[in-house]
C-alpha cells in the first residue's frame, strides 16, 4: 500500500513534467513552423500586392520597357535583362576563377599554411557588406577601369557588348563588383567538394600513372562537380538578388541598351532606388518586379537544393 | 630508360605546369580584393576617426564644410541589430532544437529544412519589400510609418535561417551518449536539451549566431524603405518607432552625394562597420580552430 503510493506521487511528479514536456515540444514545433509561415507570407504579400499591376500588364510587363510613372506605362523588360545578364556575366568569370582558386587551396602546390591563409582571405571577403564594396566600387573601382573600358570601347567598340562611350557607372563595373562578391561562395563550396572526394581515387589514378592535372580534370572535378554546380546555382542566385553594390554602380538606367559600357538597371536596384519614393500603380509595379525575381531566385535555389539531393556524392 | 626520369618537355609535364601556375594566378586574383578594399578602408576611413566622430550627428549634405559625425547611425545600427537578434535568436535556436531533438526525419522536418534553405536564399530587398508591404504601408506600429522596429523585423528574417542552422547543425554534433545517459537517469526530454545537450553545443551555436549578427549588422538592402534614415539622436524609447539611420545606410546616402564630406563620413562609416565585422568573424574563426586542436587531444 505504502509502496503504491509513493509509486502513484512519482508518477503524478512525472506528470507535470511531462505536460512541461509536451509544452516545450509543441513551442519549438511552433517556431520551426514560422519559417514556413514567414517563407509563404513573403511569396504571398509579394504576389498579392503586385497583383494590380499583374492584372493590367499581364505578362507583357516582362517583355516591354516603358517605366513611365506620368503616363502610368509600366514594363520591366530592362531590369530583369540586366539581372540576367549581370548575373550570368559574372558568374561566367567567377567560375574558372572560384573553381581555380579552389583547386590551389585542396591541392598541394605550397605549404598549407599559405593555402590556409589564402582560404580564409577568401572567405573573409564574403563578411565584407555589400554597401562597402558599393562604396570602394564607386571610389577606387571606377577610377582603376576607366582607361580598360576606354581602350575596350576603342578596340572593340564593334562588339555590340561595348559600342556606346563608358559611362561613370556601367553595367561592366556591377559585373565586376559581382565577381568580388560571389567569388568567397563558388570558392568555398568548390573547395568543399574538392575536399569530401575521396583519395583512394586519386590515388588509383596517380596508380595508373596519370599526372597531376590529368587527375585533377579526369577524375576529381568530375567526382565534385555536383557539389560545384550546386555552389554556382546558390551563387547565381545570390547575384541575382544582390543589392547594394550593384545599385551603388550600375548607373540605374531604364533605357535598354545592349552595351554592357552604358548605364544599366536590375530589378533589385530598381527595388532600391523607386520604392522609397513611389506611390499609386508604381508601388503595384514595383511589387510586380519584386515577383518576378523572387520568382527566379526561388527557382534558382530550388533547383540548386534538388542538385544536391540528386547528386551528392555516395562514396 | 630515359623514360624513368622525369622530363621536362613531355607534354604532359608543360601542361601540369602550365595548368599549375594557372591555378595559383586564380589564387593570386581572389585574394586581391580583400586586401584592396581593406587597405583603402583602412587608409581613407582611419583618416577620419576623431571623437566627433562618435558623438556628432552628421549634417544635411550640401554644407561642404563639416559633416559632422555618425552617432545617430552608430547608435541606430545596434538597436536595430538588437531587435532583429531579440526576434531572430529564440526563434531560430527553438526551430532548431526542434529540428535536431524532436523531427525524427520526417517529412515535416525536412520541408522545414528546405524552407530554411530557401529562405536563406531569398534576395536581402525582398525582406524589406516584405516588411515595407506589411507593417511600413499599413502603418499597423501604433501608425508609425518608417521605424527601426520595422528595420529590426526585416533584419530579423534575414537572420533567422542562419540561426536556425547553426543550432541544428550545433545540436547534431552532440554526441548521442550524452542523450542517452540524461534520459537514462530519469531526465525528461526537455530538461536533457536544456541543461545537456544546449549548454554542451553552446559554442558552435553561439559562433553561428554571432556571426549573424555581424552579416546583418552590414544589411542594407533590408532597411532603406524600412528603417530609412535619421540625421537626429536617438533620445528615447519612442525614437524607436520612427525613422533610424543606420551605418549601413549612411554610407548607401552619403556615398552617392556629391560632397567630399560627406564622402568622408561614408569611408569612416565603413571604417568602423568593417573593423567590427572583420574582427567578429577573426576572432571566431580562432576560436573554431582553438576548439578543434583541444578536442583532438
Amino acid at each position: 500500500m505504502e509502496e503504491k503510493l509513493i509509486l502513484f506521487k512519482n508518477r503524478k511528479r512525472f506528470g507535470i513534467e511531462k505536460n512541461i514536456d509536451i509544452i516545450f515540444k509543441n513551442t519549438t514545433l511552433v517556431l520551426s513552423s514560422l519559417v514556413a509561415v514567414v517563407l509563404f507570407g513573403i511569396i504571398l504579400v509579394v504576389f498579392i500586392q503586385s497583383f494590380e499591376s499583374f492584372s493590367r500588364y499581364g505578362l507583357n510587363f516582362l517583355v516591354t520597357s516603358e517605366w513611365n510613372p506620368v503616363k502610368d506605362e509600366y514594363g520591366a523588360f530592362t531590369a530583369i535583362y540586366g539581372t540576367l545578364v549581370t548575373s550570368l556575366l559574372s558568374l561566367l568569370i567567377t567560375i574558372p576563377l572560384g573553381v581555380g582558386t579552389a583547386i590551389f587551396i585542396t591541392e598541394d602546390f605550397v605549404p598549407k599554411f599559405v593555402r590556409e591563409i589564402v582560404g580564409s582571405f577568401v572567405e573573409l571577403l564574403a563578411a565584407i557588406p555589400s554597401v562597402v564594396l558599393g562604396l570602394w566600387a564607386i571610389f577606387v573601382m571606377e577610377p582603376f577601369f576607366r582607361d580598360f573600358f576606354a581602350f575596350l570601347h576603342n578596340f572593340f567598340g564593334w562588339i555590340p557588348l561595348f559600342s556606346s562611350e563608358p559611362a561613370g557607372r556601367n553595367s561592366l563595373l556591377a559585373i565586376i563588383i559581382l565577381v568580388v562578391m560571389l567569388l568567397p561562395i563558388v570558392t568555398s563550396i568548390a573547395r568543399d567538394s574538392l575536399n569530401q572526394v575521396p583519395k583512394k581515387l586519386r590515388n588509383a589514378a596517380y596508380g595508373i600513372g596519370a599526372s597531376r592535372w590529368k587527375t585533377i580534370f579526369s577524375v576529381i572535378l568530375p567526382a565534385a562537380l555536383s557539389g560545384i554546380m550546386a555552389g554556382v546555382l546558390l551563387a547565381l542566385g545570390r547575384a541575382m538578388g544582390e543589392t547594394m553594390a550593384v545599385t551603388m554602380i550600375i548607373g540605374n538606367s531604364n533605357a535598354f541598351s545592349w552595351s554592357l559600357l552604358s548605364p544599366g538597371y536590375t530589378i533589385s536596384s530598381m527595388l532600391a532606388n523607386q520604392f522609397g519614393e513611389a506611390d499609386g500603380s508604381q508601388v503595384s509595379s514595383l511589387f510586380y518586379a519584386a515577383f518576378v525575381l523572387m520568382i527566379l531566385s526561388l527557382v534558382v535555389n530550388i533547383f540548386a537544393q534538388w542538385l544536391v539531393k540528386k547528386f551528392s556524392l555516395k562514396y | 630508360m630515359n623514360s624513368l626520369y622525369y622530363q621536362k618537355k613531355l607534354s604532359r609535364n608543360v601542361g601540369d605546369k602550365f595548368f599549375t601556375s594557372l591555378s595559383v594566378f586564380c589564387a593570386f586574383i581572389a585574394i586581391l580584393p580583400l586586401i584592396f578594399v581593406v587597405t583603402y578602408i583602412l587608409i581613407k576611413g582611419g583618416a577620419q576617426i576623431n571623437s566627433d566622430l562618435f558623438t556628432l550627428e552628421p549634417n544635411p549634405p550640401g554644407d561642404d564644410l563639416d559633416a559632422g559625425g555618425i552617432n545617430p547611425a552608430l547608435i541606430g545600427t545596434l538597436i536595430i541589430t538588437t531587435i532583429a537578434s531579440i526576434i531572430a535568436i529564440p526563434v531560430g535556436v527553438g526551430g532548431g532544437i526542434y529540428l535536431a531533438e524532436y523531427s525524427k526525419g520526417g517529412p515535416f522536418s525536412k520541408f522545414i529544412r528546405f524552407g530554411v534553405n530557401v529562405l536563406a536564399g531569398v534576395p536581402s530587398i525582398i525582406a524589406g519589400v516584405f516588411i515595407y508591404a506589411l507593417i511600413v504601408s499599413t502603418k499597423i506600429l501604433f501608425g508609425s510609418m518608417y521605424s527601426g522596429l520595422a528595420g529590426g523585423m526585416a533584419l530579423s528574417i534575414l537572420m533567422l535561417p542562419t540561426v536556425i542552422k547553426t543550432t541544428d547543425e550545433g545540436l547534431k554534433l552532440v554526441p548521442n551518449e550524452l542523450r542517452y545517459a540524461s534520459l537514462g537517469i530519469g531526465a525528461s526530454m526537455y530538461t536533457t536539451i536544456l541543461k545537456i545537450t544546449l549548454p554542451s553545443a553552446f559554442r558552435s551555436i553561439a559562433t553561428g549566431v554571432v556571426l549573424g549578427i555581424a552579416r546583418a549588422a552590414g544589411e542594407t538592402a533590408p532597411l532603406i524603405f524600412t528603417a530609412l534614415f535619421s540625421y537626429y539622436y536617438i533620445v528615447g524609447f519612442e525614437d524607436l518607432f520612427y525613422e533610424m539611420g543606420s551605418l549601413a545606410v549612411l554610407i548607401y546616402n552619403f556615398a552617392l552625394e556629391p560632397y567630399d564630406a560627406q564622402n568622408k563620413l561614408a569611408w569612416a562609416a565603413s571604417f568602423i562597420l568593417v573593423i567590427s565585422i572583420l574582427s567578429v568573424n577573426i576572432f571566431s574563426r580562432i576560436l573554431a580552430a582553438f576548439t578543434v586542436k583541444t578536442k583532438r587531444v
